[in-house]
């Protein structure tokens, strides 16, 4: 079974480390902080000015002034702070945030992300994105292994428009973890239930299976 | 001294067609609610805007987007307005899209009176093209230039009279880096009080940066994902 956007922020949990400083995108890296492990204090940094960011108001407690990068209404938890939008990505940009998760559309095999724009169809913007991914020490992407068309996400070069060079580090998706090293893609867990031959036929980049490859357990 | 403007419509009498502004806010948190009415309502054209987003349909930016009143947008995100990326790929609006920490970046070195920094956001990229590029310590790095806008729009929730700042919360995000670069800086407040009142251990603005100050009104505060868990 490949696993749901759920397990997928569950599995990207166990990453976390005690005294972890934490930037999670939208999407499924918000819910990540879900799946914190016990025992292990980590503090969410929202790039809008926010560290120690806790979890969505109870009802009636929404404050318009109070939101993540995601413009969700959220609430703070002991100890946070808030602070400009050039301090945030100060910090960022000096290396004090420890783990970045965030999604994207395309990685390369050399560790290249694109996830901001399709040429002529869709312009968003990059946000943050660019910041994050040019500065952070490790990186993990949270996406599907193949795009609506069943196409490999996981290229030998991203073919849309890039937000970073040489920046991810692991990559986990509703099929397998997946780690950058300079040969390619090493296979690291796979959902469960799912062969190593599926990942490897919808891992169109250099993919590295080395002996046995574990389940992921839940 | 005399900073102190009656309301929005006087505050920004003075904005031409044609201006280079910078608006304050990220999303819907912490935008000029009422000089973006006003500005609306004086229908100034062929603007320029230096702002994180570009507002929803029918608030915020997207007001004055709606009326053709922009003429060329620099943002970091504009996802959130439909009306914003029909122009955009139609060709009627112009669009600089760069980092959100490069647009921060920006704002700040004009505030500190330093003319360009270097960041390694966009090196790589689109983003870079055209751009100089230096290698310290083995690692890329993209030369940017501070802003240089003719005004700064930017909402605080306490101020006073001298002009000094106190913003609340996630309110804040690029309003003091903006307050810091206009050549001429209006700041709208919800709550504008006599000099003395506030605390000067914590302001975050000080007035030297603020031209025009006016007591807002009416602040609708709309949030844009109202996300909230159950009860207990």
């Amino acid at each position: 079974m490949a696993l749901d956007k759920y397990q997928i922020a569950q599995q990207i949990a166990k990453e976390l480390k005690d005294g972890y400083y934490v930037n999670l995108g939208i999407g499924i890296p918000t819910l990540v902080a879900n799946y914190i492990p016990e025992g292990i204090s980590v503090v969410l940094q929202s790039e809008n000015g926010l560290l120690g960011m806790g979890p969505f108001p109870e009802e009636g407690q929404e404050d318009a002034d109070l939101i993540n990068a995601g413009k969700q209404t959220i609430t703070t938890v002991a100890g946070s702070s808030f602070f400009d939008s050039a301090l945030s990505f100060g910090m960022i940009r000096s290396g004090k945030v420890d783990l970045t998760v965030l999604g994207a559309m395309e990685v390369s095999e050399n560790g290249d992300i694109a996830n901001w724009k399709i040429p002529g169809k869709m312009v968003k913007g990059m946000g943050g994105a660019m910041d994050l991914v040019a500065s952070a020490k490790n990186i993990i992407v949270a996406m599907m292994h193949t795009n609506p068309k069943g196409e490999s996400k996981l290229l030998p070069q991203c073919s849309l428009p890039l937000t970073g060079i040489r920046c991810v580090k692991k990559i986990v998706t509703d099929l397998a973890m997946l780690e950058v090293t300079p040969g390619g893609f090493k296979l690291l867990e796979r959902a469960p239930g799912v062969t190593v031959e599926e990942i490897k036929q919808k891992t169109s980049g250099k993919l590295i299976v080395e002996g046995d490859i574990a389940e992921m357990t839940f | 001294m005399q900073k102190v403007y009656d309301n929005a419509d006087k505050a920004i009498a003075d904005i031409q067609h044609g201006s280079v502004i910078m608006l304050g806010g990220f999303g819907l948190c912490g935008i000029p609610e009422n000089c973006i009415t006003a500005l609306v309502k004086k229908g100034v054209q062929q603007l320029t805007c230096i702002s994180n987003n570009a507002g929803v349909d029918d608030f915020g930016i997207g007001l004055m987007l709606k009326q053709k009143q922009v003429k060329k947008m620099i943002s970091s995100y504009v996802g959130e307005n439909a009306e914003f990326e029909r122009q955009l790929l139609s060709g009627e609006l112009e669009v600089e899209l760069i980092p959100q920490g490069t647009l921060a970046t920006r704002c700040m070195a004009a505030g500190y009176g330093m003319p360009a920094v270097f960041t390694p956001a966009g090196v790589g990229t689109e983003v870079a093209e055209g751009k100089e590029t230096r290698n310290f310590n083995g690692k890329d790095y993209l030369l940017e230039y501070a802003f240089e806008a003719d005004y700064a729009i930017v909402k605080a929730w306490k101020g006073d009279t001298m002009g000094n700042l106190v913003y609340k919360e996630t309110a804040r995000n690029f309003n003091p880096l903006m307050a810091m670069a206009g050549k001429i800086t209006i700041a709208e407040v919800e709550e504008l009080v006599p000099a003395g009142e506030l605390d000067p251990n914590l302001v975050h603005t000080p007035g030297i940066y603020v031209h025009r100050i006016f007591q807002g009104e009416n602040y609708e505060k709309r949030i844009e994902q109202r996300t909230v868990r159950k009860k207990g």
